[in-house]
């Protein structure tokens, strides 16, 4: 009889676990996406909830301070950790994407604060939304810079 | 010289460590005492051994060694002394020796102890200890070596080796590429020792309760043994996760302390099964039950501890704590799997032993109100392992990757932290073995009324949000009742021993310092939830450009801007950009605040320093986002009006003294918990 209570009390438990975090993940999924794969979806990725990677470009930066709108590009980088691994680190991977004019490249606006680590051949994780307008509007904005951290080795003097 | 001197030390380090483990394992299967103490002595050997190894490497970080390639990574010649010490836990390969250290030292200590009544445990826990030693220190010896040189070939060509390249030359750059300014922060230097500390710490409960397993001994004496080091152990992992949020508030300049980042989580786990096991100890101790359960808990813990070293270091996951990639990625999966696995295994052999010794009866009896404590603990765990690796669930069954944010924690934890609020509330009055609605509803409607009419007052002068609401109830709710319980027992002690307030009140919580000291940490956790709910439920927010002498306004404040200098730390190698502005409330002057940016040039990177004003009511958190050169002097500002937010700072800092409470040293720790259960174990701490 008791044993039923605790049961019946730990299902409860279990299903109110449960509907949270299926809920939730309903409520707030993003779904990670590359620019190449963005643009093939075309406008059916219009208004979805996206989490876009790329290399930003570092001529394209703008900012206005007055409405605190930044602006810039991003080129299409691969995902893949493996691929990215292969084709010589993601530092390199950044600069290749910058590099080259045919990559496909996204113009992205975010409204907010001039993040530190925004500069040429950082990579770009935004968060937010592709409009009809083909600019992604940003939400979030995460940069990482992997040449300040991968083992970058000196230069020699000669 | 001294980086292969140092390296030598490593490698010897880790093979001490390597025949500890294997010592031990002879040692239990021959019953041979001799090997034991073999075992122990050569785990004793690794702390100074491994000192030496890194003073070694502080020594070549002090002195400018860049010929040396973790020495280039992390410093550079413009950065302090002390700077560069603590640069031993910046990079990659130097804190993994940190890790080593910090471990050896750990295991040292319980080495040292008596072990007459528990010479059973001591061979299994030198393996465990041993294991997870030589587990990092491979990977500091076999892949991130902290003390690897350059050398420059003939063709001009830069290799990383430990030994002399043929044909090569040592190679020293002028100047290192210097420790992240993001790091070169009090709060980093100290957080990063902080979590590992509590990381580290985790081992030695767990090596004790694996240890328990393989030697069979169902009781609670590994238990006992290691109550204090879990307390430790918990304390560094809350403290160090409370510095990353003041560091994120302090640095990153987002107006916020803490955002659902995978290696946030990552840190967060192990806190979160670590203060379940902390709960469910006690019933195991008082009742016999839940034996199971806390293996399993401990275990969970041990991986998770491993788990967030891994997402730290490793670089798999995307966040702003990838400071670090390497390729130990792998190593670090198939250590947590093997030791999963095998504790596992061994926990299910001795799963029969591990029965309760008495059954629980009554729902809301003190233990089975614990148990629903641990049931949420879990939940919220599930909660976050789900959303880390949600993404790459998706990816296998949906074929696409699918993050999910900070408003999935948010949403998710959100009722589960609330019934934790309400259980912290009532669980301290219910009795153990039995209580009914009847008792509870007794000795907690008066504590009910108090925070429902906190609760209106709040309604009619702060906010209507009904989410806030039930928040704020709780809280009011638990602070009551726990605040009444010192009260209560102070006042009995009063009448019953004629000592004054204070006398009554301090000799209460020194005569029972687990349950006070807990208290202590419920109202801590109290205050910090009011600091949770105002920051992510009342954060409001403006900004724009201003001429010098012009005003922004925000809630009552009015920001005005003064000026603004630039000027160059040559020295430390820094640009400072530091505006003035004014700061007053309704018309009254308040203070000058100084919101800047530095600018690093070793790292070519910016830092916003946020302008702050606290105060209990809220923060006022000013950031320089831009400004214009002399022409037009004008400066723009984005502000943040943080409500209640230092409750949480105050909230942690009270956790820290409830925690030391708890956890202080005594004569006769267990003397009085363990006459609950009719069998008195004359025990001594592990520490």
């Amino acid at each position: 009889m008791q044993r039923n209570k605790f049961l019946l009390g730990g299902l409860l438990i279990l299903a109110a676990v449960v509907y949270l975090i299926f809920s939730s993940t309903k409520a707030s999924a993003q779904r990670f996406i590359t620019i190449d794969e963005m643009n093939a979806e075309g406008s059916a990725a219009v208004g979805d909830s996206l989490r876009l990677t790329g290399a930003v470009i570092g001529d394209t930066i703008q900012y206005d301070p007055q409405t605190l709108t930044l602006t810039f590009e991003v080129a299409h980088t691969p995902a893949d950790f493996d691929v990215t691994e292969e084709m010589g680190g993601l530092a390199e991977v950044l600069h290749q994407a910058v590099i080259d004019p045919t990559r496909a490249r996204v113009k992205v606006v975010y409204i907010g604060v001039q993040p530190d680590l925004l500069r040429n051949e950082a990579q770009a994780i935004m968060v937010g939304k592709l409009e009809k307008d083909g600019i992604f509007y940003a939400e979030e904005l995460l940069l990482k810079c992997p040449t300040r951290y991968e083992e970058a080795k000196p230069q020699s003097s000669n | 010289m001294i980086p292969d001197f140092g390296y030598g030390v490593l490698v010897l380090t880790f093979f001490m460590a390597l025949y500890s483990a294997i010592a031990g394992i002879y040692a239990s299967i021959n019953k041979s005492q001799k090997l034991a103490e073999s075992a122990r002595r050569a785990m004793l050997l690794t702390f100074p051994l491994l000192s030496i190894s890194s003073l070694s490497l502080i020594y070549l970080l002090v002195n400018n060694h860049f010929e040396v390639a973790f020495v280039y990574e992390v410093t550079s010649r413009t950065m302090p002394t002390y700077l560069k010490v603590t640069s031993w836990w910046g990079g990659q390969a130097g804190s993994l020796l940190f890790w080593s250290w910090l471990l050896s030292a750990f295991t040292s200590a319980v080495s040292i102890r008596k072990w007459d009544r528990d010479r059973e445990f001591l061979p299994w826990v030198m393996v465990v200890c041993g294991i997870t030693l030589a587990f990092f220190l491979s990977l500091a010896v076999f892949f991130e070596n902290p003390f690897v040189k350059y050398w420059q070939t003939m063709s001009g060509e830069i290799v990383e080796s430990v030994f002399r390249v043929k044909d090569a030359i040592l190679f020293t750059p002028q100047d290192g590429r210097g420790l992240n300014p993001l790091l070169r922060h009090p709060g980093m230097v100290i957080h990063p020792p902080m979590l590992y500390l509590g990381f580290v710490s985790f081992v030695i409960p767990y090596a004790f309760a694996m240890a328990a397993l393989i030697t069979g001994r169902s009781d609670d004496r590994w238990i006992r043994l290691t109550r204090r080091w879990t307390l430790w152990a918990w304390l560094f992992l809350s403290f160090g996760l409370v510095l990353g949020g003041r560091w994120a508030y302090d640095v990153l300049g987002w107006g916020g302390y803490w955002g659902w980042d995978p290696v946030e989580i990552a840190a967060f786990m192990p806190w979160l099964t670590g203060t379940a096991f902390l709960h469910s100890v006690m019933i195991q101790e008082k009742r016999g039950m839940l034996k199971q359960w806390n293996m399993i808990l401990v275990i969970l813990t041990y991986d998770l501890v491993i788990f967030g070293t891994f997402l730290t270091r490793s670089g798999v996951l995307s966040s702003v704590h990838s400071f670090a990639q390497s390729a130990i990625g792998p190593m670090f999966f198939g250590f947590i799997v093997i030791t999963f696995l095998s504790s596992t295994a061994l926990l299910i052999w001795r799963w029969p032993q591990l029965r309760a010794e008495t059954e629980m009866k009554s729902m809301l009896s003190r233990e089975a109100l614990f148990l629903f404590n641990n049931l949420l603990f879990m939940s919220i765990l599930v909660v976050c392992f789900w959303g880390v690796i949600f993404p790459l669930i998706s990816e296998l069954f949906v074929g696409e990757k699918i993050t999910v944010g900070p408003p999935f924690y948010e949403r998710a934890t959100a009722p589960l932290f609330a019934s934790l609020l309400f259980l912290m509330a009532i669980a301290p009055l219910s009795a153990w073995g039995h209580s009914t609605l009847q008792t509870l509803g007794r000795a907690s409607w008066k504590s009910a009324i108090v925070a429902l009419l906190i609760t209106v007052a709040i309604f009619f002068t702060f906010t209507q949000s009904v989410p806030a609401l039930i928040g704020f109830f709780l809280i009011a709710f638990a602070l009551s009742i726990t605040l009444h319980e010192f009260w209560r027992a102070t006042l009995a002690r009063v009448h019953a021993q004629n000592e004054n307030f204070a006398t009554a009140f301090f000799t209460l919580i020194s005569r029972n310092r687990r349950r006070y000291g807990g208290y202590i940490i419920h109202i801590s956790m109290a205050l910090m939830a009011i600091g949770i709910i105002g920051i992510e439920g009342f954060q409001y927010e403006t900004q724009g450009t201003l001429a010098s002498g012009e005003s922004l306004n925000i809630a009552d404040y009015t920001v005005t801007y003064r000026e603004l200098a630039s000027w160059d730390d040559a020295p430390n190698g820094v640009n400072y950009t530091r505006a003035v502005v004014d700061v007053s409330e309704n018309g009254v002057y308040l203070g000058t605040l100084h919101p800047r940016i530095d600018y690093y040039f070793d790292a070519e990177q910016n830092m916003t320093i946020p302008g702050l004003r606290p105060s209990l009511r809220d923060d006022l958190y000013i950031l320089l986002v831009d400004w214009q050169p002399v022409s037009s002097m004008g400066a723009t500002f984005k502000i943040y009006v943080n409500p209640l937010m230092n409750w949480l700072w105050l909230g942690s800092l009270l956790f820290f003294v409830g925690i030391t409470v708890a956890a202080w040293p005594d004569k006769d720790p267990e003397a009085q918990s363990a006459r609950v259960r009719g069998k008195v174990y004359h025990s001594s701490s592990a520490d």
